[in-house]
């Protein structure tokens, strides 16, 4: 298996082709859309592979150039960050498949440039995950986010100026994070993250290494739009085109949750924000408001994308508390939130997208009669707004499962009843689009006259990713134990 | 005491205020333009701080002049910094130029790079 | 106590969800075969469930594992005898109302009638799944799926109270369920374990103010479905749904499946000896109590037949819990063999009011006056069950009543054996007024024309389940053991031999 240098093909393929792209492009532009899919297809099977070989031979260890860490740039795939590649790929790819219908409605012109960018942003954010260098990660960092800028932009009418103030806030956010890789490679001369990982447990009284933590987890938090630094994400949700917010929802801010676990529990020695410093306290009050903030905001959206905006907001908070509360339910809660959410966001969005993709207007109250001509369409929405309300058996129930778990095993009662409570509040969000997508309106005396609506599903290319996404999200929650006891037991270290 | 804190570590208070300078621009100016600028300014304080921090008091350059047997590190600046500024100003470059063009966008909707007026447009 | 494998729960659980696919595909526009796949599963679902009793009498657990949810827990089904009662009783009921949904839904010529058909049997997959879990998460598993199944029948007229309804149940009921996630998570941190264990696992874990702190998160949780004053506000307010779905909440799945729960807990999870030594069982006893006196007057008070019938329901609910608090034999004999007796007998009554509603679009009691000469199989089916609710030998409603007040005595609470007489009066109270203006006062308005029954469709079922709460009441084992069966889990959970 080894033969195949999968570690670089897995960024290189997609890079590469990014640029062939355009190439092709001014070729055969019909072929862009096959090149996107081909590629997408080669890095999750890499990373399949990779995972595969992972669990099997433990983790890997790919040197760029033959230079040897600490000096060299190092690929580093142990469990943790082979799962999440896994998932990035996969719903990329998922989401990449239902794109073609939605471009050519939205911006087909620009087709071709959106596939580059697609691919540019599926790099950086495969790079993220892959890296074993912090200075490497900023580098990835900063080509999804420039990718995701421009992608946002292609959007409607407010998309460049919610892209723009998006880049504001990212590029503070990656300057924080930079002068944090600064800072600790003062203090340790290092920024290799397994050499890092030896260094720093002696250097964890020096002021420099507090300064290096506090740039970044700020920066980081920035980037995953951890409350209160969240600002930018809802208006740049809602502008993006459809398959933009599909792609950069899901995955984007589970990747920023990937590097704070990354940080403060890999490379950082994982007692050193829990017990050292009280950042585990300030990361979980930063969750807790988050996901109240996010939760209250989302029931005054009228918009569902808006909604759906800050309900992701409100998720992002449940990864950071599970990361917050320092013990091992509570991190297994997170890492599998990052699988769950990324499903059910992903799902969501694409609901969305194949809605607006059949003229459907984004207003919550103008969904009367959704259910009627897309049944498939709105019974996936339902599945998987169940499953962020957290019932089970869908995924969402297991990862509050174990942040509940974790809330009390840290003695947390206020987290866990902020962790309940905001159950309840996704309740009311989405059974007020469920009930206005298949019970009409409330109080319509005319609804015996409501014109029985013909059916006009989406289209199959559309719907089979969509269906697949919602069974992923009814059977990864049945095999949670497995994936749990196999993979995420894997990544959480010794100590906790 | 104090002087010395001030002086013996300039460089840090230079890139400090330069910061500063860039993020207030960032977040106080209305016009998209001079928060654009502040952020150049933002990032150009960083890279400065990274090339401090390489740089050594009486060291050269880091190249091995021939026949040298025996490198003594104090000689030499340490490299690594100005060659990870290197793809950071790659990074910012890239990163202007995507805001500019955002900007282009933005003024050939609005007819305006003023915050408040674009934002009461698009109410 | 180990468990013999058999893939039977899985089979009779597979039949539901089965249903529920094809009622789905079918869809409006074939309508016979919809209704014949319900129908046919009803009674598939029901002949697995049946098959299993035997091997239950003879003192068997049966077991089928699918995955492992998390360490120490799985998606694990367990077939013991209180969980067969439960099932037994939901799947035979579920026949009956699927005769009966026919009947009514055609009568009423009502829309949507596809998800109608398909939520209901995804309730009932809810129920029965309730009744096999092994552990409490895939007992919770199988409740939230109730739970929200259950929603669009309440909500299904579509209407502004019908939807107002809906969101009350979902308010109440979603709300019980985080609590219980709670104290699941509590329970699963304590013990390291979540598996049903008769007389309880809970035992030996933890401090007592934890001990009664989870116990109360888990009662108000499971309380809201079983309807436990002051939780049962929803519960009336749900009645706006179609009466067959009033028949399924009350009678059959939902509410039931809350008193199922709270059983589970009571004598499962926490376990006699343990609620005893914390004399927990004592303040459960005057919580329900009081449900029972309050609802009971409530139901004197309402005008609406069907919430009428809600109250009383509330009232028997309370006196299942009651007499499962007694903790004495009899007392939880009593009440489990009540499960089934107050299924029978309060199904009969929606059934009733369901059926005098399609045929005259009266839901008012003072409206029922001289019905009984219209409808004399339906109001004489209506006179059985009620009087049975009452206690009024020889329906099964007797039986149920003479055991829990048997298990007062045996608990030495005399208190409480008052409780359930008053009760009874109570019942009668609101029920024979109904059954004597009925029959004998002439009707104010319009006169009813001579005979004119409902539909066999749902005139049989009525009949049916009015026998069967007599046949029930006059030999307690005829019908599917139910009696030994609800003596065995006494025993179980007692430990006695």
């Amino acid at each position: 298996m080894s033969h195949l240098p999968f570690p670089i093909l897995i960024i290189v393929v997609p890079l590469i082709s990014a640029f062939l792209m355009i190439l092709l492009g001014w070729l055969r532009k019909s072929l862009c859309y096959l090149l996107l899919i081909f590629v997408l297809g080669i890095t999750t099977l890499s990373s399949f592979m990779i995972l595969e070989e992972v669990l099997w031979k433990g983790s890997i260890h790919y040197r760029l150039g033959g230079w040897l860490p600490p000096w060299g740039i190092e690929y580093v795939i142990d469990p943790l960050n082979g799962f999440v590649l896994l998932i990035v790929s996969t719903i990329s790819l998922i989401i990449g498949i239902t794109s073609k219908p939605m471009v050519e409605r939205e911006f087909p012109e620009r087709a071709i440039y959106f596939y580059c960018l697609y691919l540019l942003q599926i790099t950086g954010l495969l790079g993220i995950v892959i890296t074993g260098d912090l200075f490497n990660l900023y580098v990835f960092l900063e080509i999804a986010s420039l990718a995701g800028y421009a992608l946002i932009a292609i959007g409607e009418e407010g998309a460049p100026f919610a892209s723009f103030n998006y880049m504001i806030y990212g590029t503070i956010g990656a300057c924080f994070y930079l002068l944090g890789v600064g800072y600790l490679y003062i203090e340790s001369g290092s920024l290799n993250m397994a050499d890092l990982t030896k260094l720093l447990p002696g250097l964890l009284s020096s002021k420099v290494t507090l300064i290096a933590f506090a740039f970044f987890s700020v920066g980081i938090a920035i980037k995953m739009a951890l409350f209160p630094l969240h600002v930018w994400l809802p208006d740049a949700y809602t502008y993006a085109p459809s398959t933009v917010s599909t792609l950069v929802a899901p995955l984007t801010t589970k990747v920023g949750a990937y590097v704070m676990i990354r940080v403060m529990v890999n490379v950082f020695p994982p007692t050193f924000f829990t017990e050292t410093l009280p950042a585990a306290l300030l990361l979980r009050w930063m969750a807790g408001l988050g996901i109240l903030f996010g939760c209250l905001f989302a029931l005054a959206q009228k918009d569902l994308k808006r909604m759906l905006g800050y309900v992701l907001i409100a998720e992002i908070g449940y990864i950071a508390m599970g990361i917050g509360f320092g013990n091992r339910n509570g991190l297994t809660g997170a890492i599998l939130h990052i699988m769950n959410d990324g499903l059910m966001m992903a799902c969501l969005f694409l609901f969305v997208g194949a809605i607006t993709l059949k003229g459907w207007p984004r207003k919550i109250d103008q969904l009367q009669g959704l259910h009627q001509t897309m049944p498939l369409t709105s019974a996936a929405f339902v599945l998987s707004g169940l499953s962020v309300i957290g019932v089970p058996p869908t995924c969402g129930f297991f990862s509050k499962w174990y942040l509940v778990l974790g809330a009390i095993d840290a003695k947390q009662w206020l987290s866990a009843a902020i962790l309940l409570a905001s159950s309840l509040c996704n309740a009311i969000l989405f059974f007020r689009v469920i009930e206005k997508a298949y019970f009409g309106k409330a109080g319509n005396e005319q609804r015996i006259e409501r014109p029985i609506l013909k059916r006009d599903e989406a289209p199959l290319i559309v719907l089979i990713p969509l269906w697949v996404l919602t069974l992923g999200v009814i059977s990864l929650g049945l095999f949670s134990g497995t994936i749990i006891s196999n993979i995420i037991h894997l990544t959480i270290p010794a100590s906790f | 005491m104090t002087i010395e804190l001030i002086i013996g570590k300039y460089n840090y208070w230079i890139y400090i205020s330069l910061m500063m300078i860039g993020f207030y621009a960032m977040i106080a100016k209305k016009n998209l333009v001079k928060k654009l600028i502040g952020m150049n300014i933002f990032q150009t304080s960083i890279i400065l701080f990274f090339i401090s921090i390489g740089s050594k008091k009486g060291a050269t350059i880091p190249i091995v002049e021939e026949g040298v047997k025996t490198i003594q590190a104090n000689q030499y600046i340490n490299p690594l910094p100005h060659v990870l500024m290197l793809t950071a100003i790659v990074v910012m470059v890239s990163t202007f130029g995507v805001a500019l063009a955002l900007l282009l966008l933005i003024y050939r909707k609005y007819h305006t790079l003023e915050e408040d007026e674009i934002l009461n447009l698009r109410r | 106590m180990e468990g013999t494998i058999s893939i039977k729960p899985l089979l009779a659980l597979g039949t539901s969800a089965l249903a529920a696919l094809l009622i789905l595909l079918t869809g409006e526009r074939r309508k016979n075969l919809r209704e014949g796949w319900t129908l046919l599963a009803s009674v598939i679902k029901f002949s697995i469930v049946a098959s299993m009793i035997p091997a239950i009498l003879q003192g068997k657990t049966l077991e089928w594992t699918l995955v492992e949810l998390f360490p120490g827990v799985s998606f694990q089904f367990r077939v013991d005898s209180f969980g067969l009662f439960f099932a037994t009783l939901a799947s035979c009921l579920w026949i009956a109302t699927s005769i009966y949904s026919i009947g009514y839904m055609r009568g009423l010529q009502s829309a949507s009638q596809t998800r109608f058909f398909f939520c209901f049997a995804l309730a009932l997959h809810g129920a029965l799944g309730i009744a096999f879990a092994g552990n409490l998460l895939t007992l919770f598993i199988f409740y939230e799926i109730l739970t929200v199944s259950t929603f669009p029948l309440v909500a299904h007229k579509e209407t502004e109270e019908a939807i107002s309804g809906g969101r009350k149940y979902l308010a109440y009921l979603l709300t019980g369920a985080t609590l219980i996630i709670l104290a699941m998570g509590f329970t699963y941190t304590l013990s390291g374990n979540l598996n049903f264990k008769a007389g309880g696992f809970l035992k030996g874990h933890g401090t007592d103010p934890l001990l009664i702190l989870i116990f109360f998160v888990f009662i108000i949780g499971f309380g809201t479905k079983a309807a436990l004053m002051p939780l049962h506000e929803w519960l009336p307010t749900a009645m706006v749904a179609p009466t067959p779905v009033s028949a399924l909440l009350h009678a059959v799945a939902v509410v039931k499946a809350g008193v199922f729960c709270v059983l589970r807990v009571i004598l499962y999870v926490f376990g006699p000896q343990l609620l005893a030594e914390l004399n927990l069982w004592l303040l459960l006893a005057y919580m329900a109590s009081f449900t029972i006196l309050v609802s009971g007057m409530f139901a004197l008070a309402q005008d609406h037949l069907k919430r009428r019938l809600a109250f009383s329901t509330i009232n028997n609910l309370a006196i299942i819990i009651l007499g499962a608090s007694l903790l004495s034999p009899s007392g939880i004999t009593g009440s489990i063999f009540h499960i089934a007796a107050h299924g029978f007998m309060k199904i009969t009554l929606f059934f009733v009011a369901g059926a005098i509603y399609v045929k005259t679009h009266k839901e008012k009691v003072n409206e029922l006056d001289g019905i009984g000469k219209a409808m004399p199989v339906t109001m004489a089916s209506f006179a059985i069950a009620a009087l049975g609710i009452s206690g009024i030998p020889p329906m099964a409603g007797f039986i149920s009543k003479w055991y829990l007040c048997l298990g007062s005595l045996e608990a030495k609470e005399i208190l409480f054996l008052f409780v359930l007489l008053g009760s009874a009066l109570l019942d009668i109270a609101y029920f024979v007024p109904i059954i004597y203006h009925s029959f004998f006062k002439k009707p104010t308005g319009d006169p009813f024309p001579q005979v004119d029954e409902a539909s066999l469709w749902m005139v049989a079922p009525i009949a049916i389940c009015a026998i069967g709460s007599i046949v029930l009441g006059l030999f307690p084992n005829a019908i599917f053991h139910f009696f030994e069966i609800a003596t065995l889990s006494a025993k179980n959970v007692l430990g006695v031999p």
